[in-house]
């Protein structure tokens, strides 16, 4: 047997592998465990997606927030029926066509994702033409300015009231499922001509451009796909916690997102799924320095907000003495299991 | 009327003028945008408040203070986050000011309490006067008249002193400065130091301007104050100044005359960056900056 016909049977049968813990999973854990599963897989399609644009595509973009407002509240909007619409827009009168239309749960996820992909295009087109930081201070400024006009636009978004009620789609199996096919896209993507391409425009755009390269229409692309699973991830988020406002949608989830692929690695696609399991663990485990706790038979009080401080500094340690993160730029191999010999070509 | 609008557009544009100095004049020495100059102007403006209401200092030397200690902070943030990564390439270290923005911030939740305070405000800044049809206060004013002798005073340390020349040494070519004998550090160190001893002064004046402070209170203003930085021309003090200005007289005026707007006043400032930064990339002042091979 080929050592690639090897790998694909490895691979399938750690799917349904996956698939059977997941089973197991969605039967025997308790509500909180089932919640944080999800909170892992939607994060690690987030991650996947900045890690996309930034790791691979080299464009600090500091508007994920943004494009999952984009993709919530799209897919919100489609999802929820007219008479549940009717009902809570109590600001300003739905508009017309959003007033009547219902779609079911997966188009809308779809539309979620292409609404944040063709705002993302509007935006590039611009704003990519900037290098560096001077990118990240205005895709970050585009973030906001999407806030602020969901806040402002009561007839369509229910303005600062938000959104409550969504029915609760996205269930684990649903949740995993996404990301699967969001893994399964972006790595046969970036093995294609396409990713060799990007890695090439990132590494030097100079030198790539002399290649013939078409260096802006690469990098529009890499930025759109990123934020076209950016919005479904946020459709799926808006679809998990069935709630959702302008406000939640700030600096902080942008903030939360790079902490997972800077912690996974910059430009690798297993370490942005590591960096999530192990974030989202560690956000949930802080939650104890919020609450009182005893330690060395002292109690000490909690503090509400010490969560995000002991986060913080956890962000810094990590860029001062790791930078490379967790994985670095590798990707995980079976051959790294099984110590296979490489052939050298 | 209109006076007044005048009056606190001159007041909001030398806020952000004074803020966007220290973004400019780090950014021209190190590249980095220094994400936790926004929150130097909340410590600045709490410490003015605790001083007084803790320490029961005088509010002149309570302003004192806390400028000393908050420009200390700001050498202190360089030291621990930024100068271990200067060898780094530049995205590790605005990762580092991320970090560092969000540590002060969560810090300043969990020690301060997120809830707003009320800013003591000495009665002879605030007492009203007439001017033909138009009431002003003495501290719409005041602020730009400071924000003024301020920045006399830092050009003239930039462009009229030794340590002036070794910054816009450092800013042209980093290691031929090293070179000539400069302490590059010791000098990027101040550079720190100045730039947010500023940004705290600008702190207490805006807390006076308007009265209330919060954890969050320096992440708009430093977002935006960063933004007339780099319509100024990155690089350039005369140009925060000045992009500063403009950014305050846009805000006032649009929505003085559009008030529909004025739910959308935040997102002024950066469809006026995407548009700087379209037509002319290096600002009003900057300079060009080509890129070699």
């Amino acid at each position: 047997m080929s050592g690639k016909t090897l790998n694909a049977l490895l691979t399938a049968g750690a799917v349904v592998l996956a698939g059977m813990l997941l089973a197991w999973a969605n039967a025997g854990l308790d509500n909180y465990s089932i919640r944080i599963l999800n909170l892992i897989a939607i994060n690690a399609i987030l991650a996947v997606s900045l890690n996309l644009i930034y790791g691979f595509g080299g464009m600090f973009s500091l508007g994920h927030a943004g494009f999952m407002a984009i993709g919530a509240y799209t897919s919100a909007l489609l999802v929820l029926g007219p008479e549940q619409k009717e009902m809570m827009w109590m600001l300003e009168d739905i508009v017309w066509p959003l007033s009547v239309i219902q779609i079911p749960f997966w188009a809308s996820l779809l539309a979620g994702g292409l609404a944040a992909a063709l705002f993302s295009l509007v935006i590039a087109l611009p704003v990519l033409r900037l290098g560096g930081d001077y990118l990240g201070i205005a895709t970050l400024g585009f973030a906001e300015i999407i806030r602020v006009l969901i806040t402002n636009s009561a007839s369509v978004t229910n303005g600062s009231l938000g959104i409550k009620g969504i029915p609760p789609h996205a269930t684990l199996y649903v949740n995993y499922a996404c990301l699967g096919l969001a893994l399964y896209c972006v790595v046969r993507l970036l093995s294609s001509n396409f990713g060799n391409v990007i890695k090439a425009v990132r590494d030097d755009e100079v030198a790539a451009r002399a290649m013939g390269i078409d260096t802006f229409r690469y990098r529009v692309l890499a930025f759109c796909l990123g934020a076209f699973f950016a919005g479904i991830g946020g459709a799926l988020q808006g679809n998990l916690i069935t709630t959702i406002d302008p406000k939640m949608f700030n600096f902080l989830l942008t903030f939360n997102i790079l902490m997972i692929v800077v912690a996974g690695g910059l430009g690798s696609i297993t370490g942005s799924v590591i960096g999530s399991v192990i974030i989202t663990f560690m956000l949930e485990w802080l939650r104890f320095a919020d609450s009182p706790f005893e330690a060395l038979g002292v109690t000490i009080p909690g503090v509400p907000g010490m969560r995000m401080v002991v986060f913080a500094l956890a962000l810094l340690a990590l860029i001062l003495y790791r930078r490379e993160g967790i994985m670095g730029m590798h990707e995980f191999r079976w051959e790294w299991l099984f110590s296979r010999r490489r052939k050298k070509p | 009327m209109f006076l007044q609008q005048f009056f606190n557009a001159l007041t909001l544009g030398s806020l952000y003028g004074l803020i966007a100095i220290g973004y400019t004049m780090v950014y021209g020495i190190l590249r980095l945008i220094n994400f936790a100059h926004g929150d130097m102007l909340m410590l600045g403006a709490y410490f003015v408040f605790f001083g007084s209401a803790i320490f029961r200092l005088p509010w002149g030397a309570a302003v004192a203070a806390a400028i000393v200690a908050v420009s200390f902070l700001g050498v202190l943030v360089d030291r621990v986050a930024y100068r271990p990564l200067r060898a780094a390439p530049r995205i590790s270290a605005l990762i580092s000011a991320i970090a560092v923005s969000f540590f002060i911030e969560s810090l300043a939740v969990v020690l301060f309490t997120g809830l707003p305070r009320p800013v003591y405000q000495p009665d002879w800044l605030i007492t009203p006067f007439e001017v033909g049809s138009s009431r002003l206060i003495p501290l719409t004013l005041a602020v730009p008249a400071v924000s003024l002798a301020l920045v006399l005073a830092l050009l003239w340390v930039v462009y009229r002193t030794k340590p002036g020349l070794a910054m816009r040494g450092i800013s042209r070519d980093i290691e031929t400065t090293r070179l000539l004998g400069v302490r590059v550090d010791r000098i990027i160190a101040m550079t720190f130091g100045i730039g947010t001893a500023l940004a705290a002064a600008s702190g207490i004046m805006w807390a006076l301007r308007y009265p209330q402070i919060q954890p969050y209170m320096g992440v708009f203003p430093g977002m935006k104050a960063f933004i007339a930085a780099v319509f100024g021309g990155i690089g350039s003090i005369p140009g925060a100044m000045l992009g500063g200005l403009c950014l305050g007289f846009i805000e006032i005026m649009v929505i003085a005359f559009f008030p529909l707007l004025s739910g959308y006043r935040d997102a002024f400032a950066f469809i006026l960056l995407v548009a700087v930064l379209l037509v002319r990339p290096a600002g009003l002042f900057g300079q060009v900056q080509e890129d070699k091979i």
